[in-house]
Order: C-alpha cells, then sequence, then structure tokens
C-alpha cells in the first residue's frame, strides 16, 4: 500500500462574451458640479470586482483619480441596458460600454476646460491627478473641478456621456455550423501534481504551475484573486462536486454543506500562477474575461496526472474513491506512468 | 504565488497607463467586510410575506388535482398561487434572444416533469407558517414513467419529457434534433490515420454553491409600479422575463440588484422574480421569494451533465488530422439555456488546435431531472475535460510528452478554425512554454522555438478542398427558427393559446443564400475576411411564430392599465427580427 504521485497537464483556451454577440452593455458617465463622476450601469458585481474594474476602465478615460469616480449599479430605473454578468462578458462588454460613455464625457470636459484657457481642445492632456493642462506646458493648466464647474455654471454644458457596445449577432449555417463565434480568447495551461493512495483512492492535488493569458490584467489583485478560486474550484470540480454522485440515478442527492462535497482549507494546494498578458483589439484596454476559463484546465489536468501516478483512467467526474478503487482493483493495482 | 510575465508580447502592449494595471481596492470591498453592503435580502419590509413552493415528489406525473383548501385555513397563511395565477404560465428564458420556443411553466398545471417542479405557492405571515401551508396542500399524483439518461431519452418509445419537443431533443434552426460542425472529411481522414484514438468522458451536474441562495423580494411601489429586489446576474434579463410572464409593461416594474453574493451562473435563469411580484401584485404587500440551501442545491438549476464522445485520427509524428465529436447535453426538464450553451460548445471546437477535419453531432437532450443552466465555464468546461483528457490519451499513444503534443497541434495566428474563421491573437504556445519551465520539462528545440505569432496561416489558412455533409437527424414538420409541431399531445390545461400561425414553407431565399456545402477550394484562394458572415443568410432559414398574447388580464392593481403586451426582445437567433 502506497502514495503515488503524478503529474498531469492540460492547455485551453476561452471565448469571452457570449459567443454568438448580439449582447449589448451600455454605461452612462456624468460629471458632478465639482468634477467628481458617476458611472450607472445596471450590470450585476457578484463579487467578481465588475464595479472596481468599470470604475477604473473610467478614471483611466476621463483622465481623473479612480477616487474621483463611484460606480452606480444596478437600479433599472437610471441603469441603462446591460446584458448581464456571465460568459465572461462583464469587463469586456461593459467595459468597452464605459470607454465609449466616459470618452464622450471627457471630450466636453477638455471642451470646457478649453474656452477656459483660451486654447484648441486638441491641445489638451490630462495628468491623471485632476489636472487638465496644454500638452508640454503643464503650467497653463485648469482642474478638472473649475472645469466642470465652469461647464456647469458658465457655459451651459453637460459633462456627461453615452456609451454602449455590441458586437452584431452572428449567424449560425446549419449544415456545417459556420459562424463567428466571440470577439477574442483567453488561453491557460496548467500543470497539477497529485498524490494518489492505492489503498484508499484517495487524491490529493500537492502542486499546481500554470499559466494564464488575460489580454491584459486591469487590476492585477482581482485578476489574481479570480485565478487562485478559479483554480480551486477546477480541482473541486474534478474530485469532489456533484449534485448527483450517481448520475443518471438520482440517489443520494446532497441538500447542505456537510453532503455537498468540497475542498478544505486542509485539502487546497499550493499554486504558482503566471499571468501573461497578449491585449485583445476589441477588448477594454485590450482585456479579455479571466473569470471562467480559470477551472477549466484543472479538471483535465488532474483526471491526466492521478494516470499518471497510478495508471487509471477516469473520464466520468467527479474523481471520487470509489472510482479510483474500482480502476485500481480492475487493472490489479497501481501502474505508474511517471513521464515527467 | 503571482508573477507576471511581461516579456511576453510586450511590443503590442502599452504598459504607461495610470489607472488600468493598478492592484486598487475594490469599490465595495468595506461594506462588504462590514456588513454593510445592501443585498436583495436586507431589503426586508413592514409586513413582508413568505412565498414557499409545492413541489413535485416524482420525476415525472400527472397532477389529477391540486386541494389547496385545508392550507388556506392554515394559520398565516394569506393565498395560494397555482398555475391559473399566472398571466403567462409558459415561458423559455431564451425567448428573449428569439430562441427556442415557451416550454415551461413558473407553476406546473396539468404535468410535472422533474422532482422539486413547483406546482403551487404558498404565501404565509412567515416562512415557518408557509412551510406549515405547504405541508397542507393535497395533490394527486399519477406517477407516469420516466427517463434520466440522455442516451436512453433519444431511443424511439421514451416518455416524452417536455411537451414542447416530443422527440427530446431541441430542434436547431427548424433542421436538425442537433447541432452539426462540419470541416473537411473526417472519414477520409481517419481512414488515412496512424492511430486512432477514442473516448467517451462524462461530465456530472454540478451546485453553482453561491453563498446566497436564488432569491428575490417585491413591493408594491407608489402609481401601480412594483419594486423588486433580487439577486439575479442579469437586471435586465429578469425584468423581460417578469414583464413576459406576467403581462405588465416593463414601465411598472423597478428592478434593484448588482450587490449580488456570488452567482457563477446559477442566478441568470430568473423564475424567483415574476413569482415574488406576482405574489405582491395580489396580496398588495411585499413578498419575499427565496430558495433555502435544499432548493439551491437540488430544484435550483446547476450545471448539466454533458457527455462527450471524441474520435481523433493521429499521424505517427502526433499531428491530429482528424477529429470527430458526438455530444449529449443533458438539458433536464425544460431547456433554460442547454441550447444556448451547445452553439458556444460547438464554435468552441476542437479546442485549441489547428485540425483539417472536424465533425461535430451535438444534442440537446430532455431527462427527467432537474433543468439545467449555466455556470463558470458553460458550454466548455465540459468539453474542455474531454478534449484534454483525450489530448492525454494520444500523447500516450504516440510516445510524446503531453505539452510538446499540445504545443506541436496549437492553433497559430492566421490559421482557419472549424467554425471557418480566422484564428487571431493566439497565446496558448506561450503558455505552454511557461508551465514547461516551471515544471522542469524539457521541451524538443522546436517546440522552445514555437509561436503563436509564427508558422500559422498559408496552408493552415485555407478552407478544406472538400467537407463532407449529410442530412442526418433531419426534421420534418418544422419551419422556424425554433420547432412548430403538426401534431402532438395537448398542451397543458390553462397554458394560453400560443396562437401560432399555420407553419409556413420553408423560406427558399434564406436556404439558397446558405454556402455550398461541398463547395471546391479554388486553390490559393484568400479565406474569407474574418468576422463577415454570408450576407442576408438567416441562421434559421425560416420565420418564428409571434409572441403569443394571453388572454388573461393583468392581475393585481392596475388591472385596468392599457398594457402594451408582448415580449420583450433583445435580438433573435432565428435570424429574423420582427419589430
Amino acid at each position: 500500500m502506497a502514495r503515488h504521485r503524478g503529474r498531469g497537464f492540460a492547455a485551453i483556451n476561452y471565448p469571452i462574451g457570449m459567443n454568438l454577440g448580439g449582447d449589448p452593455s451600455q454605461a452612462l458617465v456624468h460629471a458632478n458640479p465639482d468634477g467628481k463622476f458617476t458611472v450607472a450601469l445596471s450590470s450585476i458585481d457578484l463579487g467578481q470586482g465588475m464595479k472596481s474594474v468599470t470604475r477604473q476602465i473610467a478614471a483611466e478615460t476621463l483622465g481623473v483619480p479612480v477616487e474621483d469616480v463611484w460606480v452606480d449599479t444596478a437600479d433599472s430605473d437610471t441603469g441603462p441596458h446591460c446584458m448581464g454578468s456571465f460568459a465572461s462578458r462583464g469587463t469586456h462588454r461593459v467595459g468597452n460600454a464605459v470607454i465609449a460613455a466616459a470618452r464622450e464625457a471627457r471630450a466636453v470636459l477638455l471642451e470646457a476646460a478649453a474656452e477656459e484657457l483660451e486654447v484648441d481642445a486638441g491641445d489638451l492632456v490630462t495628468d491623471g491627478r485632476g489636472n487638465i493642462h496644454v500638452r508640454g506646458a503643464p503650467a497653463r493648466a485648469i482642474t478638472t473641478m473649475a472645469a466642470a464647474q465652469a461647464a456647469q455654471f458658465r457655459q451651459g454644458r453637460t459633462v456627461s456621456g453615452r456609451g454602449i457596445f455590441l458586437i452584431p449577432l452572428s449567424p449560425v449555417d446549419p449544415e456545417t455550423g459556420e459562424m463567428t463565434p466571440v470577439s477574442c480568447f483567453a488561453h491557460a495551461a496548467m500543470m497539477v501534481e497529485v498524490e494518489v493512495d492505492d489503498e484508499t483512492g484517495e487524491v490529493g492535488v500537492t502542486d499546481m504551475q500554470s499559466a494564464y493569458e488575460v489580454g491584459r490584467a486591469l487590476n492585477p489583485r482581482l485578476v489574481g484573486q479570480q485565478l487562485t478560486g478559479g483554480a480551486w474550484m477546477g480541482m473541486s470540480h474534478a474530485l469532489w462536486e456533484t449534485t448527483e454522485p450517481f448520475y443518471p440515478d438520482r440517489a443520494h442527492r446532497p441538500v447542505d454543506f456537510s453532503a455537498y462535497l468540497m475542498p478544505g482549507p486542509g485539502d487546497l494546494s499550493s499554486h504558482h500562477i503566471s499571468i501573461l498578458e497578449r491585449p485583445a483589439p476589441d477588448g477594454p484596454y485590450g482585456a479579455k474575461g479571466p473569470g471562467e476559463m480559470c477551472a477549466n484546465p484543472v479538471l483535465p489536468a488532474v483526471a491526466n496526472a492521478i494516470w499518471d501516478a497510478v495508471g487509471v483512467r477516469v473520464d466520468d467526474l467527479p474523481i471520487t474513491p470509489e472510482k479510483v478503487l474500482r480502476g485500481l482493483r480492475a487493472q490489479g493495482g497501481a501502474r505508474p506512468r511517471r513521464r515527467g | 504565488m503571482i508573477e507576471f510575465r511581461k516579456e511576453f508580447f510586450a511590443d503590442e502592449r502599452d504598459d504607461d497607463l495610470k489607472e488600468i494595471g493598478r492592484p486598487t481596492i475594490r469599490q465595495d470591498i468595506e461594506g462588504h467586510v462590514t456588513g454593510r453592503s445592501p443585498f436583495f435580502d436586507d431589503h426586508l419590509f413592514e409586513g413582508l410575506l413568505h412565498v414557499r413552493c409545492v413541489r413535485s415528489p416524482h420525476h415525472h406525473a400527472r397532477i389529477r388535482r391540486i386541494d389547496t383548501t385545508e392550507a388556506e385555513r392554515s394559520p398565516g397563511v394569506v393565498r395560494i398561487l397555482t398555475g391559473r395565477d399566472v398571466p403567462r404560465n409558459l415561458n423559455t428564458l431564451l425567448s428573449l434572444l428569439d430562441f427556442g420556443i415557451d416550454d415551461e411553466p413558473l407553476l406546473a398545471e396539468s404535468r410535472v416533469a422533474y422532482m422539486g417542479e413547483p406546482v403551487a405557492a404558498v404565501i404565509a405571515t412567515s416562512e415557518a407558517r408557509a412551510r406549515d401551508g405547504v405541508a397542507r396542500v393535497r395533490v394527486e399524483w399519477e406517477e407516469l414513467p420516466h427517463v434520466l439518461d440522455v442516451e436512453e431519452a433519444i431511443r424511439p418509445g421514451a416518455p416524452v419529457v417536455c411537451e414542447a419537443y416530443p422527440t427530446n431533443r431541441f430542434i436547431y434552426h427548424g433542421r436538425y434534433d442537433h447541432q452539426k460542425l462540419r470541416f473537411g472529411d473526417v472519414e477520409a481522414a481517419l481512414r488515412g490515420a496512424d492511430h486512432i484514438v477514442e473516448g467517451r468522458y462524462q461530465m456530472s451536474p454540478i451546485e453553482q454553491a453561491p453563498i446566497e441562495t436564488c432569491g428575490a423580494i417585491a413591493a408594491p411601489e407608489e402609481n401601480g409600479r412594483f419594486v423588486c429586489y433580487t439577486s439575479t446576474q442579469a437586471l435586465f434579463f429578469s425584468l423581460g422575463t417578469a414583464a413576459k410572464m406576467l403581462q405588465t409593461p416593463s414601465s411598472r416594474l423597478h428592478f434593484i440588484g448588482g450587490t449580488v453574493g456570488g452567482g457563477f451562473g446559477g442566478k441568470v435563469d430568473s423564475l424567483h422574480e415574476p413569482l415574488a411580484i406576482l405574489a405582491a401584485m395580489l396580496t398588495g404587500r411585499p413578498c419575499k421569494y427565496a430558495f433555502d440551501r435544499e432548493e439551491e442545491m437540488q430544484v435550483g438549476a446547476p450545471r448539466g451533465a454533458e457527455r462527450w464522445y471524441l474520435t481523433d485520427g493521429v499521424m505517427g509524428d502526433g499531428r491530429i488530422v482528424a477529429r470527430a465529436f458526438r455530444g449529449y447535453f443533458d438539458s433536464g426538464a425544460y431547456t433554460r439555456l442547454s441550447s444556448y450553451a451547445i452553439i458556444k460548445a460547438v464554435g468552441h471546437l476542437p479546442g485549441p488546435y489547428t485540425i483539417p477535419n472536424v465533425a461535430a453531432d451535438v444534442y440537446c437532450v430532455y431527462t427527467n431531472r432537474t433543468p439545467a443552466t449555466a455556470m463558470r465555464g458553460f458550454g466548455i468546461t465540459g468539453v474542455d475535460f474531454a478534449i484534454e483528457a483525450q489530448m492525454d490519451k494520444v500523447a500516450d499513444r504516440v510516445g510524446m510528452h503531453p505539452l510538446e503534443l499540445r504545443i506541436l497541434n496549437a492553433y497559430r495566428d492566421g490559421d482557419m478554425k472549424a467554425h471557418r474563421r480566422e484564428a487571431k491573437g493566439c497565446a496558448l504556445v506561450e503558455c505552454a512554454q511557461v508551465v514547461a519551465e516551471k515544471a522542469g520539462i524539457a521541451l524538443s528545440a522546436a517546440a522552445r522555438a514555437a509561436s503563436s505569432r509564427t508558422g500559422g496561416g498559408g496552408e493552415r489558412g485555407r478552407l478544406p478542398a472538400f467537407t463532407a455533409t449529410d442530412g442526418k437527424g433531419r426534421v420534418e414538420g418544422s419551419t422556424s427558427g425554433s420547432y412548430a409541431r403538426k401534431s402532438a399531445p395537448g398542451p397543458a390545461r390553462a397554458a394560453p393559446a400560443p396562437g401560432r400561425p399555420p407553419a409556413a414553407p420553408p423560406a427558399p431565399a434564406a436556404a439558397a443564400a446558405s454556402p455550398p456545402a461541398r463547395r471546391p477550394d479554388a486553390a490559393g484562394a484568400p479565406p474569407p475576411p474574418p468576422g463577415a458572415p454570408a450576407a442576408g443568410r438567416a441562421a434559421g432559414g425560416g420565420s418564428m411564430p409571434p409572441p403569443a398574447a394571453s388572454p388573461a388580464p393583468p392581475p393585481g392593481p392596475g388591472t385596468g392599465d392599457a398594457a402594451r403586451r408582448g415580449a420583450l426582445r433583445f435580438s433573435s437567433l432565428s435570424g429574423l427580427r420582427r419589430r
């Protein structure tokens, strides 16, 4: 009776947004009289950071500090239409809508500033710290607050902008499946190391080494959290989770967290993540959505690692100790492969 | 441990931005960690009523009678709703995309098709009293034969699960009982391959397991409007669904959400909002309808199980020359979002590899289990498991390291993908190289030198000279982007008459505009520009019946409103727009 180590690999890509398009999102941006901005959305923050990412995108595009922007979502009376937070579409679709809205608002802000400074708006730049100045002449400046106040109270302008992002719906050919799915793909590769107990059939994940390509990490901390948690979810899908342990039979269905199995803190493995960024031409500042795809490579990598460790292929998820033991019994014990 | 590998693709990136790329603290984190962020369940109105559902204990049964008399006398019970109270008690979530026909009641009236399907809703002064009321509702059931396995469900003679789709398969484009992918000639390539590698892969149903269960609280606002606080992942999707099922103008609905305790896909199916609002309309009081944990796990729609069969043709040097898929998505008793997930899966095949011959037949199958829905990686996670477990078997067969095999077959910029569009922005090779380096694997010189930006296009960028197509799975009597029945068992007794027009003949113009399936490739001809689908080609090749107008009047306050009825529609997957 022994524990056997094995390593498994997987590589994946992932489509960003509803794959056929036809899923618009809108954003509205406006300034208060003192140059602080509100972004109105109807998008949903599920904990993934929708509010925070759109806030950073708006600040970057407006050219103001992130503290000067607040994201308000989701109220159907005030937030314009959004298809929803699913299909890795939030950052990509809503982010682009926010850029469009923020650009429109920024243009008004610069026009207001230009009128105050008596220069051409095309010569103005923002320093991202609350100032607008003539390119190459930081002394010829006005604060965003003063520009917004001038727009509101002297010039009669609304410092506001509307944005929408839509990838038109693609048809699908019934005969060949020809279609124009998605706009960009995220990528990942994964190595998972496991330890398989040939007496109990239990599998422990001992290490993960991964590379994720996400277009651009708009907020590296949020991306890191998504990838870390998502990979654990993938590990959980591979080894633990199911609402029907004997699918398609419906017996022994769990109804709470004491029977619905998931890894506990002691089951989580170390995970070394490398993030690559190949910007998507149509992504907001090149971003793709990291949220969904981070789980996907872990499932097959775990299965492949178990095969490497003991020579048992389990192609039915989740890979429970029972399935591993049955496989071991069928082949008369562990047959380590150790391909490295 | 997280590191950024900025040296990759640095020339394609402007790293000199001010706010983008900074680890800014979340806007909402302080509210979250101090318990002050308002979630839907924090809106506990004075006099809030609680809704709990009476659910089917059977996989499949006819409802002979629902007797609510005892329950109505139960302490604290204010009102009991059945399907007759729902103005339009038949819906499919994707009707907002004009995809598929209405197939699912909010409260079943004549038949239940899965264990846990709701047949009545008890509205009471507390959750406990609502539970007591539920226990006192008497339902007379007549059990019916059921089917739980996808491949058994599509055998002749299997019990009909979903009346809208009598063969237990979703109908694609009004033409086939599955979605096809055809690229090149898989059969011929398999005959010429050195190795054939086969596999069968089974995904399990999985619970999204958010900390906050699905729910909504609705309350009358002033002037005949209703506010609805909801945990939805898609505010306007939910609003549209509620407006349709309640036959009320969207202007009477005020949806508030946006701060949600985890979703993972399980909060896209919006069926809490219409029931909570209906309860508020009929009682004139604020009402809450939320899953408890047991309902969340067994009635709330899970990640659907998928079954995939793969056949690969592989050359001795590791090149994969053919890959065939047969897939079955277990949709459960109703369609929800599974039909769409299949389209997503088909557009994803054969995974991130350039394979010159690819075919797939993917079926959306109805079984007598909890309807499936979205979950993280929807349409992709299951088939990625199949593809990547299969890649491991291929590597073993040809004696290559698994990462070496993946880099050899990886798609690169300019390659032609199986859905007939050019690959762009690829980065699989680089990800595999980084993992090999971290895992201490000595790749071959060729794999080390490989790049997603070189080696693609050219021959690899051309459409196949010949594509084998077939008419297998052709559906008769279907004319639309969804499915029109010629004759079928009668619909649910009190279901609103759908008012479908006589089936129109297939639109010949749309059919003729389809690309010739067997087209000789003009040697050296450039591939079609990416992102340019053939103009004028309707996906469905036909028309959808118009939306039904329910004869039932809008309930509750504002009954006299001249509501402009009809479903809110975002876009049309059947290829036609009507409004």
